[in-house]
């Protein structure tokens, strides 16, 4: 993550080197493994529990399989992937997260050009409000919108669930998109326009690729929001159209004697984000960095 | 600050020009625009003399715009004028429903609880951030470490929530977190050895707390036979022996007896003789008491074969022998994580988890970002590491510091997931939040529209300071950048 440092002044010794410098190299380096492993411990007894059979989760600890390996079984992933409701959930988890991600970056990104590059009036007072609408909870929308959706028969409905979600993405988009775009150089866009290009050429051939770092950004961010949901989906969703969050979620009360089907799953519902955030990494830091710390 | 260093110079370079933190997205909650020195976000960019046709200009804008109004503006309208009417809407009842908010237990509880997270929540978080990234700047595999600490950001609540169910089970044979604290509490008070066995209750009856004494006086000299019962004879440890009669004629001094488990594995033997197959119970203190003080005179622990001799008795001296209850306390079970007091605590614990990667990450941007020239002209003048730090790195890492606590707090104050996650039936009440009584009382069997859009507007009134300092500081940087 070296490269989400903002100013690296080549030559520079480390602040927290000095800080750090009456600790001897050994007490430090034990310090920080006892953090890491204390962080690391919670996930690794979810994935090492989620291939134990039911009732030797329930006898003892996970970590008796580092003396008893024989525990070990894919008798629990079987068994989820042979669970209807589950791959149905799972299934309705991805029909619900690309399209709201796909649809928050297409019309995120026009709104952003429009913002960046087109003069009309009213602008600069209607970007306040979109800067306004980033900090409004869900929960002061959930209630109207339930009863919008029962009016146009889509409540319950994954179409529901997904504009909700393009809804709330929408005003981050365009926040992070617009300061983008409005650093891309005037000259590109003046060229492209010289030639005859329309503003829709302009945005395909000119403001997409080279605001394709922030476009990625936005996108990860949205998809890994939408994916791990529960609280919108839980309000607008049925039992057909559940994503798989809300599927485990309705599991947890008995949590003991479904644990079988909690541990894999979750750790399913987690892998996929965690893909996403080892492959993107620079990406996913590059948008959490991004202008919010500048010295 | 220059606007070239937020323009891309091609396409793979870095998004620099300034939205909030992207986690600080919808639900999240963001910071604000940019930070401290961010970009204008207003400033003239864009100002080409360009005639586009209306309907180009509407194709832009007007699919965000409807959408917009139809999820988000028009919704929050109108959630305030459901909070003035009743359970269904049918009725007005004026601002009843927000005395309801701040007189009834629950929601109460809720608001409670609320503040609770507000003030612990981002301020820990921000001190374990401030010191990963303090760590993560000396060590050599920083990397790893962050990754780490910042892996949990990308896992969801729900999963976050499995995951702290299985570290905060009660059983210490399963849950990690109370497998710790058993085997810290073990080694500091070792557990007794034979939990739930007693005497038979003719050679000893139970006295004060679980302890039991001797139903006759031994005098100093004599033997004593101490059968128990009540546990399975598969409990005993490994190392307990075949058990032995006390020798016969003990020193004037002391007292020989045998404590052996009076049962034999698969039946058989007679109650109160030392049978083949009845085994001693090893480890079992026995005290003597004097009967003319009433005071302890002497102990012993028993050995493999059950046999132990209490030595220094007065010769002649009448002692009752007991049977102290250390030796037959139930086992220390750990902490109940999510019973009603510590299920607040316990959950603020797995947010932590969670989003100490955040902070971490921005901070250690924050640090790396602080000129070193200032730190260097300090230490010229004879400044010490301690002054260093905080005269000067505190005071420039201030804005960071603020940004993440801001942050943070928008976070908390509308965190659902984890709470209605983990908290178990049992004990939600004792750790809901405004977010999840929100969702109970309008969607969980509440039904109630008008309260649960008043709590709905009570949070969004929370975070309207947020709102304004954001918009406030975008002003500012469009003022400061023209």
């Amino acid at each position: 993550m070296s490269v989400t440092r903002p100013v690296a002044v080549p030559g520079q010794v480390p602040l927290g080197t000095r800080v750090a410098k009456r600790l001897t190299g050994g007490a430090l380096y034990i310090i920080v493994l006892v953090v890491g492993v204390i962080w690391l411990i919670p996930t690794l007894g979810l994935f090492i529990s989620s291939f134990r059979k039911a009732s030797d989760i329930t006898g003892s600890g996970w970590w008796t399989v580092f003396t008893h390996p024989a525990q070990l079984t894919f008798k629990d992933y079987t068994d989820v992937f042979s669970n209807k409701g589950i791959i149905q959930s799972l299934w309705n988890t991805v029909l619900i997260t690309v399209p709201a991600t796909a649809l928050v970056v297409l019309l995120g990104s026009l709104a952003a050009y429009a913002f960046a590059w087109i003069d009309f009036r009213g602008r600069d007072w209607l970007f306040v409000v979109v800067v306004g609408l980033m900090v409004v909870p869900i929960q002061v929308a959930l209630l109207p919108v339930a009863a919008l959706y029962r009016n146009l028969h889509i409540f319950g409905s994954i179409v529901g669930v997904v504009l909700f979600h393009v809804g709330f993405g929408l005003p981050f988009a365009i926040y992070l998109l617009r300061n983008f775009f409005a650093a891309i150089p005037r000259e590109l866009l003046e060229a492209t326009r010289m030639e005859g290009g329309s503003e829709w050429t302009i945005f395909r051939k000119v403001i997409v690729p080279l605001g394709l770092p922030a476009i990625a950004s936005l996108a990860i961010f949205q998809f890994l929001w939408v994916w791990n949901d529960l609280l919108v989906a839980l309000v607008f969703s049925n039992a057909k159209t559940q994503p798989l969050t809300v599927a485990l979620q309705s599991n947890m009360r008995q949590f003991g004697s479904n644990i079988d089907i909690l541990a894999p799953g979750a750790f399913l519902s987690l892998s996929v984000p965690l893909v996403v955030f080892f492959a993107f990494q620079r990406y996913f830091v590059q948008g959490l960095m991004a202008g919010s710390v500048k010295g | 600050m220059d606007d070239s260093l937020s323009a891309p110079s091609a396409a793979g370079d870095p998004p620099a020009a300034g939205p909030p933190s992207p986690i600080a997205h919808p639900l999240a909650g963001p910071s604000g625009p940019s930070g401290p020195s961010g970009p204008h976000p207003l400033a003239g960019h864009g100002r080409s003399p360009l005639r586009i046709p209306v309907r180009v200009r509407a194709g832009f804008l007007i699919p965000a715009a409807v959408i917009l109004l139809g999820i988000i503006i028009w919704p929050a309208v109108d959630s305030i004028w459901l909070s003035l009417h009743n359970h269904d809407g049918s009725k007005w009842v004026g601002l009843h429903n927000y005395k309801t908010l701040f007189s009834d237990q629950a929601t109460l509880k809720a608001l409670k609880n609320n503040v609770i997270w507000v003030v612990c929540a981002p301020t820990i978080a921000c001190a374990l951030g401030l010191m990963f990234a303090l760590l993560s700047e000396k060590i050599r595999w920083s990397t790893a470490f962050k990754a780490v600490i910042f892996m949990p950001m990308a896992i969801s609540f729900l999963a976050a929530g499995v995951i702290f169910e299985l570290v905060y089970q009660q059983d210490p044979n399963q849950g990690v977190a109370n497998a710790v604290a058993v085997g810290i509490h073990d080694t500091f008070a070792p557990s007794s050895k034979y939990p739930g066995a007693h005497p038979r209750t003719d050679t000893a009856k139970p006295a004060a707390a679980g302890s039991f004494t001797s139903v006759k006086t031994y005098t100093a000299g004599s033997v004593v036979q101490l059968p128990l019962v009540g546990i399975q004879a598969a409990k005993l440890p490994g190392k307990a022996a075949q058990a032995a009669a006390p020798s016969a004629a003990p020193a004037p001094d002391q007292i020989e007896g045998t404590v052996w488990l009076d049962i034999i594995y698969g039946g058989g033997g007679t109650p109160n003789h030392i049978d083949t197959g009845k085994k001693g119970m090893p480890g079992i203190s026995v005290k003597a008491i004097d009967t003319a003080t009433g005071k302890s005179a002497g102990s012993a622990s028993a050995h493999n074969d059950g046999t132990f001799t209490i030595k220094g008795l007065k010769p002649g001296a009448g002692y009752a022998l007991e049977i102290p209850a250390s030796n037959f306390a139930q086992p220390y079970r750990g902490i109940q994580w999510l019973g009603p007091s510590l299920v607040t605590p316990a959950i603020i614990a797995s947010y932590l988890w969670i989003w100490a990667g955040f902070a971490m990450v921005l901070i250690a941007a924050g640090l790396a970002s602080i000129p070193r020239e200032l730190q260097e002209a300090a230490r010229v003048d004879g400044a010490n590491e301690r002054q260093i730090f905080r005269r000067i790195t505190v005071p420039l890492l201030a804005p960071v510091l603020l940004v993440v606590l801001v942050t943070q707090i928008i976070n908390v104050l509308k965190v659902f997931d984890l709470v209605y996650v983990i908290a178990p039936g049992s004990t939600l009440p004792d750790a809901n939040v405004l977010a999840v009584h929100m969702w109970s009382v309008s969607f969980g069997g509440g039904q109630d529209q008008g309260l649960g859009s008043a709590i709905g507007v009570f949070l969004y009134i929370l975070v309207l300071p947020a709102m304004y300092f954001n918009i406030r500081r975008l002003r500012t940087e469009k003022k400061e950048g023209r």
